[in-house]
């Protein structure tokens, strides 16, 4: 068994997802490999390393999706390996696409489990907002090529020494690669860090306009919170992306969740039904959110939320 | 400028889904609608139409293995020109390269200049059909786009990050995938939505573009997730909000 691992790198940290899939592919035993993009910073391979890696294959982070992907599938000829473990970013999942397109191999994505039985590996992945199981099996040749959520395997360090480092090929690839990122642009959003929150207090649509959403970043204040939103919040542009919880944005497991005029939406669900105490306001009686909440008020999030807010001010 | 825009036809996300008991597949219901995400692109499409004038023409690009096509009228009283439409029953329950393979030939076939797809769709969410259509294509992806625009014969976006966005610029021809707040789709008018009933839709088969269907991948079991059970769920008599707090206090936040 020879499993590769994808990650990013930032500000010299491997991506998070990274390491909890090499944590998970421990578990298969026989060779386990990094594959980096990024600066390639002593740091973010000692952490590789320190997770499982045994080899890291680099490339820089200036190169396309398109040349890493053929990057990859050069050393996959070369080297053979079985199993190919992605994350959700977005380069994760450029790179994941092509390659399958360039190898001619699947991708079986949302990933919750990954089962390695002789020759045969397995898939699991929730659908339907997480209510139902699906396990799938490879039937179309090496490399398997994963892409799992994130946050569902632990990331425990193994103690291992530094892995040796190869430089990625990056071959000319013509009009494919004809691509290029002119600039980059950060949108830095106040408060804690939201994977990393204990109690995280989120809004959606309900809440009415950006004005009205700020009464959240008060009341995550109050509790020591980080505030969160649904996708239809960001796509609205009352908050950046990095706060969007869900399917297509981040997955957090606090302690506890507040949600306020949020629906409930089967891709907002994925991203918070693991939370431990889920409390939530809502105007819909039917909406689906009540289903995984500990506490449902249905009532209006524009006189509940402040009259919390007011209370618990004065509480001190 | 020949823009295809990919859009899906999915079971109406309103009522819940069910997977035939010996297939897994998704059951489809006949009157399937437009995945409500897919109508970002063809108003980007339809906006870059616009600009570009009489050149340039939008086509939509559907698999579709039934025979429904009131998801592809609903874009095409958006606005678009026209479609084309994949019906094959070979292609049920194809995975997600397979559905590349299919629109990539397609959409090589309508000599795209531009094929534009939302990020994922909402019912089978793989996530990575745009990228493997640019890459079946030979052609640059330009993906996760918040913004787009069309400058010297380039398209040039805002690329969605982690930190915040990129502004990346690829050549022609390409793929672009576009999340749902790039722009604000028109809803059809009256005249659209009688207009759609003429426009014109190509039917093909997966072989009339030379795609073979492969059995990659095989579904071995689907079961029920114990989930998590609901709580009170009270209506809020004005002192909603104390019951917030008692919660609180039982879970110790406060």
């Amino acid at each position: 068994m020879k499993t590769w691992v994808f990650s990013t790198e930032s500000d010299g940290e491997a991506a998070g997802s990274a390491l909890e899939g090499l944590t998970k592919a421990r578990e298969f035993g026989g060779e386990l490999g990094a594959i980096l993009v990024g600066a390639g910073s002593d740091a973010a391979l000692a952490q590789l390393g320190s997770h499982g890696a045994t080899t890291v294959l680099h490339a820089a982070e200036d190169n396309s999706s398109a040349v890493i992907a053929a990057g990859i599938a050069l050393a996959v000829e070369a080297e053979q390996p079985d199993l190919l473990i992605f994350g959700t970013g977005n380069l994760d999942r450029d790179v994941a696409g092509r390659l399958s397109a360039r190898l001619g191999k699947p991708v079986l994505a949302n990933a919750v489990d990954v089962t390695v039985e002789g020759d045969t590996l397995r898939v699991a992945n929730e659908i339907l907002g997480g209510s139902t199981l699906v396990v799938t099996e490879f039937a179309g040749g090496s490399p398997a090529i994963v892409i799992t959520r994130p946050k569902v395997f632990a990331a425990e360090p193994s103690g291992q020494s530094a892995p040796v480092v190869t430089a990625m090929e990056t071959p000319e690839l013509g009009h494919a690669d004809a691509v290029e990122t002119l600039s980059q642009h950060a949108e830095v959003s106040e408060g804690p860090d939201l994977e990393a929150a204990n109690i995280v207090v989120s809004g959606g649509r309900g809440m009415g306009d950006e004005a009205r959403f700020g009464v959240l970043g008060e009341l995550a204040g109050l509790l020591g919170g980080a505030v969160g939103a649904t996708r239809a919040v960001v796509d609205a542009g009352w908050v950046p992306y990095s706060l969007q919880v869900g399917q297509t944005g981040k997955t957090v497991k606090p302690d506890l969740y507040v949600a306020c005029g949020i629906s409930g939406a089967m891709q907002h669900l994925v991203g918070m039904k693991d939370s431990t105490t889920i409390i939530s306001i809502n105007k819909d009686a039917e909406a689906p959110i009540f289903g995984v909440s500990d506490l449902g008020i249905v009532g209006d999030v524009h006189t509940v939320v402040p009259a919390l807010v007011e209370a618990l001010k004065a509480r001190g | 400028m020949k823009i295809v825009v990919c859009v899906k036809q999915i079971p109406d996300p309103a009522s819940p889904y069910q997977l035939d008991p010996e297939s897994y597949f998704v059951v489809r219901p006949n009157d399937q609608v437009l995945d409500d995400t897919d109508r970002y692109g063809v108003e980007v499409a339809l906006q870059l139409a616009d600009e570009l004038g009489d050149d340039a023409s939008v086509t939509l690009l559907s698999m579709s293995p039934g025979g429904s096509q009131q998801g592809i009228r609903q874009a095409l009283a958006m606005g678009a020109d026209g479609a084309i439409l994949i019906e094959d029953e070979t292609l049920r329950g194809a995975d997600a390269l397979t559905t590349s393979q299919v629109l990539a030939a397609a959409a090589t076939r309508a000599e795209a200049d531009l094929v534009i797809a939302g990020t994922e769709s909402t019912d089978g969410y793989t996530g990575v059909v745009p990228q493997q259509v640019a890459e079946l294509m030979g052609v640059p992806a330009l993906t996760f786009a918040r913004k787009v625009e069309h400058v010297d014969g380039k398209i040039r976006i805002e690329r969605q990050t982690q930190a915040g966005y990129d502004v990346v610029e690829g050549a022609l021809p390409a793929v672009l995938s576009v999340t749902s707040g790039v722009v604000e789709p028109r809803y059809p008018t009256f005249k659209g939505i009688m207009q759609a009933k003429s426009k014109p839709v190509e039917t093909l088969t997966a072989a009339d573009l030379g795609v073979t269907p492969d059995v990659r991948q095989k579904i071995v079991s689907v079961e029920a997730v114990e989930g998590r059970q609901a709580g009170d769920i009270i209506e809020d008599d004005g002192e909603g909000y104390l019951r917030i707090i008692e919660k609180l206090e039982e879970v110790k936040v406060v």
